[in-house]
């Protein structure tokens, strides 16, 4: 399969302009300046399919639609790099690797939306990537495809890179624009969304580093070409990373639909030290797992995963061998979201560091009866009732944990002890 | 001694805040140059960024406790951080903490008494794939093994 994401991936100095204008690019970004209108160009994406690819898998080019043209605030373009989630890796490897095409992905971005000013918001912990990012736009700056005039057309566009400090809330994308309006990363209510109301209450979008990145593929080859790959609903490429008890953990690009097992077994060389499969995490840490024999007949796109019982999410595949202690893992989880709560509202608040204490409990042999159903009964509490997805984020892991694994679970409350032999 | 920015960081600030919109939105960015000029943003420092941005002191420090890279005590030169979330944990995570807590003989959380190190434990990382890993002030340290992680210990100074 031609690599689209991953196509510089691997080339001498990768992340510099010059090896980057040699492999073809920014010369999407001409085009788009020197012969598309934003219609044209938001029309072309729609279609070829694109949806986003930070987790939620909206399509982008509808995105950008929702930006009302008559608004005369002006209008900003945030590309997403704020990589946290659990077992994802893949937007680290494009920032530190292919900052050019994230940045040509900005600009198109942008312009759909005929925003002048764009930020990059990228993950505090990635100093280096940030610092490869900041030297990519000063390159592009003084080549002339950021700035005043860019092309010698009268659009005018400006990015700013700039650091997150520490919160896996920002990856949300009405916490990424509070901490980018300088507050605290809390999420807003939506609606409004932020396409009529986003940072400073200006029309906004939000876009993944890997959504963005994919986009100058595609303004240079055509929807259609994009179209072509992948299933009916789930278009084009998509990046995976896979870690864990896994032979070959790494980035992986693959077309959309591809089978799963084939994928672990073939590609990824199957789980390490030669063990048996237990347990497969399919979209990062906040989504359901799944059971060895629950991903038989499962492809790699948005409908297949979900029809199995979890999601797709941002692509990070976690493995678990045979001798993993799923309550471990749950409690692992459960302490990650704990963590990360961002405390505004009370269920996740609450319930998160909740779920956790019972958890460790159980994994430390003081366990009761009642702790599993009190899981669940905290969990179903938390979904759906918070003003972002972090709360669903939050209560799916132990839920889908403690259905797939009881048994184990009960041993665990039964016994006194980690069955497993932590 | 009173905190304030010395002029090299003064010029660094408007630098900064003219980047931007609106000068809130320098908070960020703002936060990052007090902790580089100051070594830990303590109420002091709170106070000072809080007149430099035309901000309350409260506002800033709901900022500066949200995020965790920002240290409201005075840490160690070289901050060791250990990503423990499930895919470093499933891969040796807690060898590589119970290798610096042996080697260092301290806690998460603490600091050795030279002031060398301070040892904490984090979340996720997003170097999973490279697990177990640490991020020792900006830089990542990845596929650790203990005779790595010894080493590494060692050539910091």
């Amino acid at each position: 399969m031609e690599k689209i994401l991953l196509r510089n991936i691997g080339i001498a100095d990768s992340h510099t302009l010059d090896t980057y204008r040699s492999r073809g690019g920014y010369a999407s970004w001409q085009k788009v300046v020197g012969s598309m209108k934003p219609e044209q160009l938001i029309e072309e994406v729609k279609a070829s399919g694109l949806r986003g690819r930070g987790g939620a898998g909206f399509p982008t080019g509808m995105k950008w639609s929702f930006v009302p043209k008559d608004n005369p605030k002006p209008k900003y373009l945030v590309c997403n790099a704020d990589e946290s989630e659990p077992g994802t890796f893949k937007d680290r490897l494009l920032i530190e690797e292919d900052p050019h095409a994230i940045i040509e992905g900005t600009l198109i971005g942008a312009y759909a939306i005929q925003s002048h000013t764009a930020f990059i918001y990228v993950r505090g912990e990635l100093a280096f990537g940030a610092t490869r990012l900041e030297r990519a736009v000063e390159e592009a700056y003084q080549a002339g495809y950021i700035g005043k005039n860019i092309f010698g057309s009268s659009y005018d566009l400006d990015v700013i890179v700039h650091r997150g400090a520490g919160a896996y809330i920002c990856g949300e994308e009405t916490a990424l624009l509070s901490s980018l309006e300088g507050g605290r990363g809390w999420p807003k209510v939506k609606p409004p969304f932020p396409a009529t109301h986003g940072l400073f209450g200006c029309p906004t979008v939000v876009n993944n580093v890997e959504t963005l990145a994919a986009l100058p593929w595609i303004l240079d080859r055509g929807a259609a070409a994009y179209s072509a790959l992948g299933t009916e609903k789930s278009k084009g490429t998509k990046l995976f990373s896979v870690s864990g008890h896994i032979a070959r953990p790494g980035v992986y690009e693959l077309e959309m639909g591809y089978p799963f097992k084939k994928f672990l077994e073939e590609d990824c060389g199957g789980v390490s030290n030669g063990r048996k499969l237990k347990g497969v995490i399919p979209g990062g840490g906040s989504m359901p797992v799944l059971l060895p024999d629950e991903i038989d007949k499962v492809n790699l796109d948005y409908e297949s995963v979900q029809a199995a019982g979890s999601l797709l999410g941002s692509g990070g595949v976690i493995v678990m061998d045979e001798s993993t202690c799923m309550v471990r893992a749950a409690l692992n989880l459960a302490r990650f979201f704990a963590h990360e709560s961002c405390g505004q509202c009370s269920p996740c608040r609450e319930g998160c560091h909740w779920m956790e204490k019972i958890l460790h409990r159980i994994e430390y042999g003081q366990g009761e009866q009642g702790d599993l159903d009190l899981i669940l009964n905290i969990a179903g509490n938390i979904a759906g009732n918070t003003i972002c997805p972090f709360g669903d984020a939050a209560a799916w892991p132990p839920g889908a944990f403690i259905r797939k694994f009881r048994g184990e679970f009960e041993a665990h409350v039964a016994e006194k002890r980690c069955t497993v032999g932590h | 001694m009173a905190v304030e920015f010395s002029p090299a960081a003064l010029e660094t600030f408007n630098a900064i805040v003219a980047r931007y919109p609106k000068k809130e939105a320098a908070m960020l960015p703002v936060l990052y140059l007090a902790q580089r000029e100051f070594g830990h943003i303590g109420q002091e420092a709170i106070d000072y960024v809080a007149r430099l941005m035309g901000q309350s002191s409260a506002r800033v420090y709901g900022v500066v406790s949200f995020y965790t890279m920002f240290n409201m005590k005075p840490i160690g030169r070289h901050h060791i951080q250990v990503c423990r979330t499930l895919s470093c944990a499933l891969r040796g995570a807690e060898m590589v903490t119970s290798t610096i807590k042996g080697k260092l003989g301290i806690e998460p959380g603490q600091t050795t008494p030279d002031g060398r190190f301070t040892l904490s434990e984090v979340e996720c990382l997003a170097s999973c794939g490279t697990a177990p890993m640490m991020q020792v002030n900006d830089d990542y340290y990845e596929n650790l093994t203990e005779g790595k992680i010894g080493e590494i210990l060692d050539s910091l100074k």
